[in-house]
């Protein structure tokens, strides 16, 4: 994508955020008096404040290009992430868990864990967190760097000390500062208070954008239509190879693609996977034990405050596909208008391959069939044979300039990058003062991403790894001051996955695989946990590693038809079946969606025979707070009806279920 | 804790409407987006949301807080 051109109100609003959140790091600087109020927020703060911050320490600029590039590629029914994976995850960690994750008093999810079990269970927890948690800092910050490389128009090489600096590097480095800055002096609440700006800029930045799209568009009515024809040809648009059509209504009917079977909707998913891999293993494993969030929830004022904590986040969160969904799919239906005079950003081609690609159409003649491979091959990537067939007879005919060869050839890329489908709806519809509003809020969820993983990172550190193992029974001043410590070391680790994710794609898929391997048991063993008393701490031991294992095994013994080549063998071993092929999937979501319900079958199984067979070591005195049955039931007499989490809880529900009915 | 969110929020948000306004004001022809000039009504929304939270803030400050 050619760069933005930014007008100096742009960079005011962008300057003036960074301000903001360096002056509340400072503000708050003086109220960090203790350990706990810097890792933790020492409980005190407002219901809403900790709700939006809890849904927007998830939503970081990933899932915001994310979400665009899926609306784009599959429709609405990128929808059931949210409407049948998040809320009702939020709903029963609400209702049901944040009793003992608040109860306990435990200051982590790890905490938790050794109180209910044993150590081994925490430091399990405790170290794979960890890791998870730099490496996700990493790659949200590496993203950044990109994308502020490929969107301000500075080249800001310099040498120092005899190494050379990009631009990539100097961004990298001062929004990681920044970041470091504000974290170091208001600790988890800096982090919070920022997310929650973050949240206002989201909306409101985006809100505009998703408007006049729409409105470009013709409308909702005319979206649709448009995207009938989209998925009755998806092809047309390179949605999908050749040959493949699906019913009219696969881009705007979350349920009816997926109740088709996979070969009925673009994801490849039966609703099976969908409603237990996905909403239940996947979306619960994540919402209910992901101590970056969660951790959120453990900052609320008192108990009802914790309770009601993601239930004020479901409510903007069922309402989010509309944000980040939807700019997808008008971009996709205005592709396919053919008066809107746009299309899906194609991927970004190096020069020097245009260069080559130039040539290629120079020296060739229309009638010359080599031709079109020859110029897939300059440029790399797959090109439309009409349109380079006419680019090279209209050259023939009379001499094109390099530059209309060039605008010919991007013209003709049959490929498209997902990704860049929200700049380019920023690029068309932003004037100068929104466009910064908008890159700015893009900016502050990639910045506060960071933040929410360090904050996390420092607390799992801090309490259950140092204190818990390394260095017990210091002051509580010494651990204040390891937060601190482990903070700068935390932001330095993570600009090293940074560049770790820069250099290696492959390193970073490697990692996300592995995350998915462990956060599908976990779920598992916070279940079994928390409402049965007689699970114990070597069956959750067991069992936790037995689904992590057993996620691997599944990994290496199953792929998705596309990765298998003729021949029947596996193309890309990263994408799994790399031991044997056992069966195939019809596309990579299906095949994580099906391997979270088969490792967290394993983890439980597991853990239940194995708790059966071992003693318990933990009394029900003991484990009184910690278990659904042997805890007191929350009093909620005291509030009003409409304040009571069962209440809202259900509401938010119904709410839910109506959305999937519109939108049947 | 200490600082009410609103005041950031609310400064924040009040400024960057004012930007938008100015912009969307003098900017002449170059602002307009499909022929809607943008950036004055949502300048203007922004502005009103901002002056909100302050409000909100503002009134905070005067009931003390609960134990």
């Amino acid at each position: 994508m050619q760069p933005i051109h930014l007008a100096w109100v742009d960079y005011t609003i962008l300057i003036a955020y960074v301000a903001f959140v360096l002056g509340i790091g400072w503000v708050l600087a003086r109220y960090m008096k203790t350990s706990s109020d810097f890792l933790t927020s020492a409980r005190s703060i407002p219901t809403w404040v900790t709700g939006l911050a809890f849904m927007a320490a998830n939503l970081g600029a990933l899932e915001l290009v994310g979400m665009a590039a899926s609306g784009a590629k599959y429709g609405i029914a990128q929808a059931h992430f949210y409407w049948v994976g998040a809320i009702p995850a939020m709903v029963f960690l609400a209702v049901f868990m944040m009793p003992f994750y608040y109860g306990s008093k435990a200051r982590s999810v790890p905490e938790y864990l050794k109180m209910r079990f044993n150590e081994p269970v925490r430091a399990l927890n405790a170290l794979s967190f960890a890791v998870m948690t730099v490496f996700a800092s990493g790659i949200s910050m590496d993203a950044l760097a990109r994308l502020l490389t490929n969107l301000l128009p500075w080249k800001l090489d310099t040498n120092v000390f005899g190494i050379n600096f990009g631009s990539y590097d100097i961004y990298l480095w001062i929004c990681s500062g920044v970041v470091l800055l504000y974290v170091l002096k208001g600790g988890l609440t800096s982090a919070i208070y920022t997310e929650v700006l973050q949240f206002f800029m989201i909306v409101l930045g985006f809100a505009p954008v998703v408007y006049l799209g729409l409105r470009d568009a013709g409308g909702w009515h005319s979206v649709k239509n448009s995207l009938q024809g989209v998925a009755t040809n998806p092809s047309a648009y390179y949605l999908q190879p050749a040959g493949i059509h699906y019913a009219p209504d696969a881009w705007t009917s979350v349920w009816k693609p997926v109740l088709g079977g996979p070969t009925a909707n673009p994801l490849g998913v039966d609703w099976f996977a969908v409603v237990f891999g996905l909403g239940f293993v996947l979306s619960f494993g994540y919402w209910c034990t992901n101590f970056l969030v969660v951790q959120r929830a453990m900052a609320a004022k008192n108990m009802t405050a914790a309770r009601n904590t993601p239930l004020v986040a479901a409510i903007p969160k069922m309402l989010f596909p509309l944000l980040v969904i939807l700019p997808g799919m008008v971009a996709i239906a205005l592709a396919s208008m053919p008066s809107k005079d746009y299309r899906i950003p194609p991927p970004i081609v190096s020069q020097e391959n245009y260069a080559k690609a130039i040539d290629v159409v120079k020296s060739s003649s229309p009638t010359d069939a080599a031709a079109l491979k020859s110029v897939s091959d300059a440029l790399g990537v797959k090109v439309s044979d009409t349109k380079v067939t006419q680019l090279i007879a209209a050259n023939a005919a009379n001499k094109l300039s390099d530059s209309q060869i060039q605008e010919g050839l991007y013209n003709s890329i049959a490929e498209n990058d997902y990704n860049s489908v929200i700049l380019s709806l920023l690029k068309k519809y932003c004037p100068p003062g929104l466009l910064g509003l908008a890159l700015t809020a893009l900016l502050a969820s990639f910045m506060s991403g960071m933040a929410g993983n360090v904050t996390a990172f420092n607390t799992i550190w801090t309490y259950d790894l140092y204190q818990a193992y390394l260095v017990r029974n210091k002051s509580d001043a010494h651990y204040f001051w390891m937060g601190k410590c482990i903070t700068v070391v935390g932001i330095v680790l993570s600009i090293f996955c940074a560049y770790v994710s820069k250099q290696y794609n492959n390193a970073m898929d490697i990692i996300q695989l592995v995350f998915g391997f462990v956060n599908a048991p976990i779920f598992a063993t916070m279940l079994l946990g928390m409402f049965w008393k007689r699970a114990t701490g070597v069956g959750a031991f067991l069992g936790l590693f037995a689904g992590i294992a057993g996620s691997t095994v599944f990994h290496a013994y199953t792929t998705t038809v596309s990765n298998v080549d003729a021949d029947g063998h596996v193309i890309n071993h990263m994408k799994g079946g790399y031991l044997g092929l056992v069966t195939q999937f019809p596309s990579e979501m299906a095949q994580n969606f099906w391997l979270a319900i088969f490792a967290f079958t394993i983890c439980f199984l597991a853990t239940v025979f194995i708790s059966l067979a071992t003693r318990r070591t933990k009394t029900d005195e003991q484990l009184k707070g910690l278990v659904y049955s042997l805890t007191p039931k929350t009093v909620d007499h005291n509030l009003p009806v409409w304040q009571r989490p069962p209440v809202i809880g259900t509401v938010l529900l119904i709410a839910c279920v109506i959305l999937n009915i519109i939108f049947w | 804790m200490g600082l009410d969110i609103r005041w950031p929020i609310g400064l924040m948000f009040s400024l960057i409407g004012v930007l938008l306004l100015i912009e969307g004001a003098i900017g002449g022809d170059k602002v307009l987006s499909l022929g809607i000039n943008i950036n004055l009504i949502w300048g203007v929304v922004l502005l009103v949301f901002g002056v909100l939270m302050l409000l909100g803030a503002a009134r905070g400050r005067k009931t003390p807080p609960s134990a």
